[in-house]
């Protein structure tokens, strides 16, 4: 059964995306919500009743469309960001945030190719190529982009983490440690960016200090965070995933 | 524990988001004592001597994954733990550092203890560790390496440490395929890669790995923690294939990427630091 799409409206700005992983803990009524934040003015309408949004699908391909759709976004995010670094930018941070940018496309392009042969070429089955938006993010402002880039790259480690129970195919629950694991190294030298000398690599805000477990979360929460940041433009559901 | 209370937790959906309590998640572990008691040979000190042995035994099922990622949180645990107490650490970041990672390590093992009683499987017992691997190192500075020397080692197996620990838990991933461990599994191997890219990048690396490379100042002897690194094929495909850019490289795409280590790499590594008694 097809389940009811709403739009999602956030409004933009960067005290929005502060709460980008809180978000993520709230509860979600449903989880046929349409990710997709556009600045039009056209807040609580109804979509098109036989809109041709894209599913991100179910099972393993639904799972693959959504890591696609993390990728797409962060590789997007550091392509804008390697374009125009910021002011007074240390050697450090742009070695850092240029290999965020090639380990993301490539992530990125990876997932075109593995889930375009999964599907053996039936491309409608396919997340298409995404639009973002980053509204008044300001990717002159240091402070901005890095606090962005750590938001996406807990929220990355929390997605892969949270998605790898839904995952059937060894190939594929091996294929996502091999990212996830990346997607945290980075996680801790931006923290470390951010931050210098503390603990905050690995900080109690992400890790929780009586288990030592990183966070975990369902596709429904983190694309409600997602939505959240306004940055996709394009409209999907995620009907099949939980 | 209670089995009314384990059901009742262990139909809890967010058991494993990382929000619930410790004692949710032994309610999740318990649940592996129905599976496990099929296969649960309960593992113990005799096995790490027997390396063969334990290393099979440890590739065959999630409760075999689970003392294998034990055995190596008891490594680094009681290595960090023996760090700080070295006098050894310079303060400031280096022991900021250390400190938070003992006390993850500390917290892992305390969890997978719990997780493998609450199944009903006994832990693996402690092994006695010999940092020093026969005497190659002296990271404590106990044998009269020097504050400057026993540092570097220190810096230097924790990287090896912890790179092993990511390596290590990616290649149980697929033991755990199914079962309730999996998600906690996954939580503590990010972790590792967290604390992984802070030491290299403490090092003067970068923190994810390129090619092979067990960088600059790594002893010869932790190459093998670094061996396999440089594929660049997943799913088959192959990732320098996808375009032209920078992204594409061999540098870029191996480090893109990081690799699984079998259950018997690791342990061979670890038995490194093992003392068979």
């Amino acid at each position: 059964m097809k389940k009811k799409i709403i739009k999602v409206h956030q409004p933009k700005g960067f005290n929005n995306r502060r709460q980008f992983l809180k978000l993520g803990g709230l509860a979600v009524a449903g989880s046929g919500l349409l990710w997709a934040c556009s600045s039009d003015d056209d807040q609580g309408m109804m979509p098109p009743p036989d809109s041709e949004v894209f599913d991100l699908g179910e099972g393993d391909l639904g799972v693959l469309n959504y890591a696609y759709a993390l990728e797409q976004l962060e590789a997007d995010f550091y392509t804008k960001v390697v374009n125009s670094f910021y002011g007074s930018i240390s050697d450090e941070e742009k070695q850092v945030l240029t290999d965020l940018y090639y380990h993301e496309v490539n992530h990125r392009d990876f997932f075109k190719t593995a889930i375009t042969a999964a599907v053996e070429g039936n491309t409608e089955l396919v997340l298409p190529t995404l639009e973002f938006d980053y509204g008044d993010l300001d990717f002159g402002n240091r402070d901005q982009v890095l606090g962005t880039a750590k938001v996406l790259e807990d929220t990355g480690v929390a997605a892969y983490n949270g998605a790898g129970k839904l995952i059937s195919n060894p190939d594929y629950l091996l294929i996502a440690g091999k990212i996830v694991s990346v997607e945290a190294r980075h996680a801790s030298a931006i923290r470390t960016l951010i931050n210098p000398g503390s603990a905050d690599f690995a900080g109690d805000d992400a890790v929780t200090v009586d288990t030592g477990l990183d966070a975990a979360m369902d596709p429904s929460d983190i694309l409600a965070a997602v939505a959240a940041t306004g940055f996709i433009k394009t409209e999907f559901t995620a009907n099949n995933l939980p | 524990m209670n089995i009314i209370k384990f059901l009742d937790d262990f139909t809890t959906s967010n058991i494993l988001d990382g929000k619930s309590s410790r004692r949710d998640i032994f309610g999740t572990f318990g649940d592996l004592g129905k599976k496990a008691a099929i296969a649960a040979v309960p593992f113990g000190l005799a096995a790490l001597s027997s390396k063969k042995a334990y290393a099979q035994s440890m590739d065959a099922d999630p409760v075999g994954a689970l003392q294998l990622a034990l055995t190596l949180e008891y490594l680094e645990d009681e290595f960090y733990d023996l760090a700080l107490q070295s006098g050894v650490l310079p303060t400031g970041r280096p022991e900021t550092v250390y400190m938070q990672i003992s006390k993850h390590e500390q917290a892992h093992v305390d969890f997978l203890i719990a997780g493998l009683e609450g199944a009903g499987v006994t832990p693996v017992e402690k092994p006695t560790f010999d940092f020093t691997a026969g005497g190659a190192f002296d990271p404590f500075n106990e044998n009269g390496a020097g504050q400057d020397t026993a540092y570097a080692q220190l810096l230097a197996l924790a990287q090896a440490f912890e790179d092993t620990g990511v390596r290590a838990y990616k290649g149980q991933a697929g033991n755990l395929l199914g079962s309730p461990f999996l998600t906690a599994a996954l939580q503590i191997h990010s972790v590792e890669a967290r604390h992984a890219s802070e030491i290299r990048r403490l090092r003067g690396l970068k923190g994810w790995i390129t090619n092979n490379e067990r960088g600059t100042g790594m002893p010869d002897a932790t190459q093998p923690v670094y061996n396999g690194e440089e594929n660049v094929t997943h799913g088959g495909v192959d990732v320098t294939t996808l375009g032209n850019g920078e992204a594409f490289t061999m540098e870029a795409s191996t480090e893109a990427y990081d690799e699984p280590l079998s259950g018997d790499d690791a342990v061979a590594i670890a038995s490194l630091f093992i003392v068979e008694e």
